[in-house]
């Protein structure tokens, strides 16, 4: 793969064409200073199309919502411009504003700036709960 | 810090403990009269319900601390649009536990994030209402002597009752208890609850359209109301709402010792001529109400060494 650009810093490869803004809006990439670089729509054998997101910079950055946004993507870590480690992806035990809770009567529904929080409910089933009111992520 | 804001956050021997101190409670009721002296509940009512909150109030009282709140959400700065987070927070400036009622699901929750002291659910919309089945186990346990190797009867709407839901939830965590479930047809347990609750735990169950045939077999009979709206059409509701009221006339079928509970305000669907059937348990249920409630803040509040 190549990882021109970034020094040190993450690679996410095999990212679902189209996919890449997204990632970018829910990672909050438009918040870093440094270089991040999103190349869309490179031809890959294995998804025919895909995107790759670079960023040059060692981050602290929580990296689960990938594993529920897209399990596919490979995470690569990179010192010296080599890939020190490639991470699995876990569907995250806990998800902070990527879901919404449309229950009415939920209290997300009234307070507000409310973070809406879902919690993994069955891992098998990728279900997820509202912590609030319990109502799952899809019927 | 701990807070109650769903049955399922006690751990069995928490819950356990909770029922014992219920239980020294009204064994020696003048042992806790001074045990919350100079402590402050704030009862945060955001919709009126008069019966829990005079019984959190009561509990508090009897534990010697006072309290302070309101009753509904419309004389409260709710009603002028403060959120729950900035409310608890300043209630917590000056309360040392809150009790709060909502109608929105997941309000108390959102409130033990902020308010920096224990948080009591009180009841949060259709949600839960985790001392009312505490105060259930409590009777259940006061009456029968166990918690366990009973047939319990749930009568009336176990569609839309969340109180059953709740009770039948605490107890699948016990051996041996036998549920009978009956309701009209069109009203029985949600499969969720057959499924993930009573089958996973292996509970035997039955479910009947007929009390008078199920009664002679109870332990204790937990009835709820069948409300109107529920029905599909008045036909149906005028054929089968006597079949769900309990008369003395059908207690003449029950068990000498069956208990009869329910979670109140009772409509028709107990004749007042039960009331004075010493099987009937449902006011000794409101007292209980109070008694854990008092366990409940106690514990919360740790003031018991
Ligand atoms: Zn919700």
């Amino acid at each position: 793969m190549n990882v021109d650009g970034v020094n040190s810093g993450i690679v996410l490869d095999h990212i679902q064409a189209g996919k890449s803004m997204a990632i970018y809006r829910y990672l909050h990439l438009d918040k870093l200073e440094c270089c991040v670089a999103i190349i869309k729509n490179v031809k890959s054998g294995k998804l025919g199309r895909k995107d790759i997101i670079k960023i040059d910079a060692e981050l602290p950055m929580n990296l689960d919502v990938l594993g529920y946004i897209d399990p596919n993507i490979t995470v690569n870590v990179i010192k010296n411009g080599e890939i020190a480690e490639k991470k699995r992806l876990d569907l995250p035990r806990e998800l902070v504003n990527i879901l919404h809770c449309k229950n009415p009567r939920c209290i997300t529904s009234a307070e507000q700036e409310i973070d809406h929080i879902f919690r993994l409910d069955d891992l098998e089933k990728q279900i997820y709960r509202c912590v609030y009111c319990e109502t799952k992520s899809k019927e | 810090m701990r807070h109650l804001i769903d049955i399922t956050d006690l751990s069995q021997p928490e819950l356990d403990s909770l029922l014992d101190l219920a239980s020294e409670i009204i064994e020696n009721p003048g042992k806790c009269a001074d045990a919350c002296k100079g402590k402050k509940l704030a009862a945060l009512f955001f919709e009126p319900s008069t019966r829990t909150r005079l019984s959190f109030e009561a509990a508090m009282l009897d534990l010697g601390g006072s309290v302070i709140g309101f009753s509904d959400g419309g004389s409260s700065s709710a009603a002028k649009g403060e959120s729950v987070a900035d409310t608890v927070r300043t209630v917590g400036c000056y309360a040392d536990i809150i009790a709060m009622r909502h109608p929105k699901e997941g309000a108390p929750l959102l409130a033990s994030r902020h308010a920096g002291v224990p948080v009591i659910n009180a009841g949060d919309g259709g949600h839960n209402h985790p001392t009312q089945t505490l105060a259930d186990l409590l009777t259940i346990k006061r009456e029968k002597g166990r918690l366990g190797s009973l047939n319990i009867g749930f009568c009336g709407d176990l569609k839309f009752g969340r109180t059953v839901h709740s009770l039948i939830t605490a107890l699948s965590r016990y051996e041996g208890i036998a549920l009978t479930l009956i309701s009209p047809k069109e009203l029985p347990v949600p499969e969720y609850l057959k499924a993930s609750v009573i089958e996973k735990n292996n509970m035997p169950f039955t479910e009947t359209v007929d009390m008078e045939a199920a009664l002679p077999e109870l332990d204790i009979l937990y009835m709820t109301r069948v409300q109107k709206e529920r029905f599909f059409n008045e036909a149906d509701y005028i054929r089968l709402k006597d079949r769900f009221i309990l008369d003395a006339y059908k207690m003449k079928n029950a068990r000498p010792d069956m208990s009869v509970m329910h979670p109140l305000p009772r409509v028709n669907e107990i004749s007042v001529k039960v009331d004075d059937d010493p099987r009937a348990c449902y006011f000794k249920q409101v007292l209980n109400g109070k008694f854990i409630r008092m366990a409940l803040i106690l514990t919360l509040l740790e003031v018991l060494s």
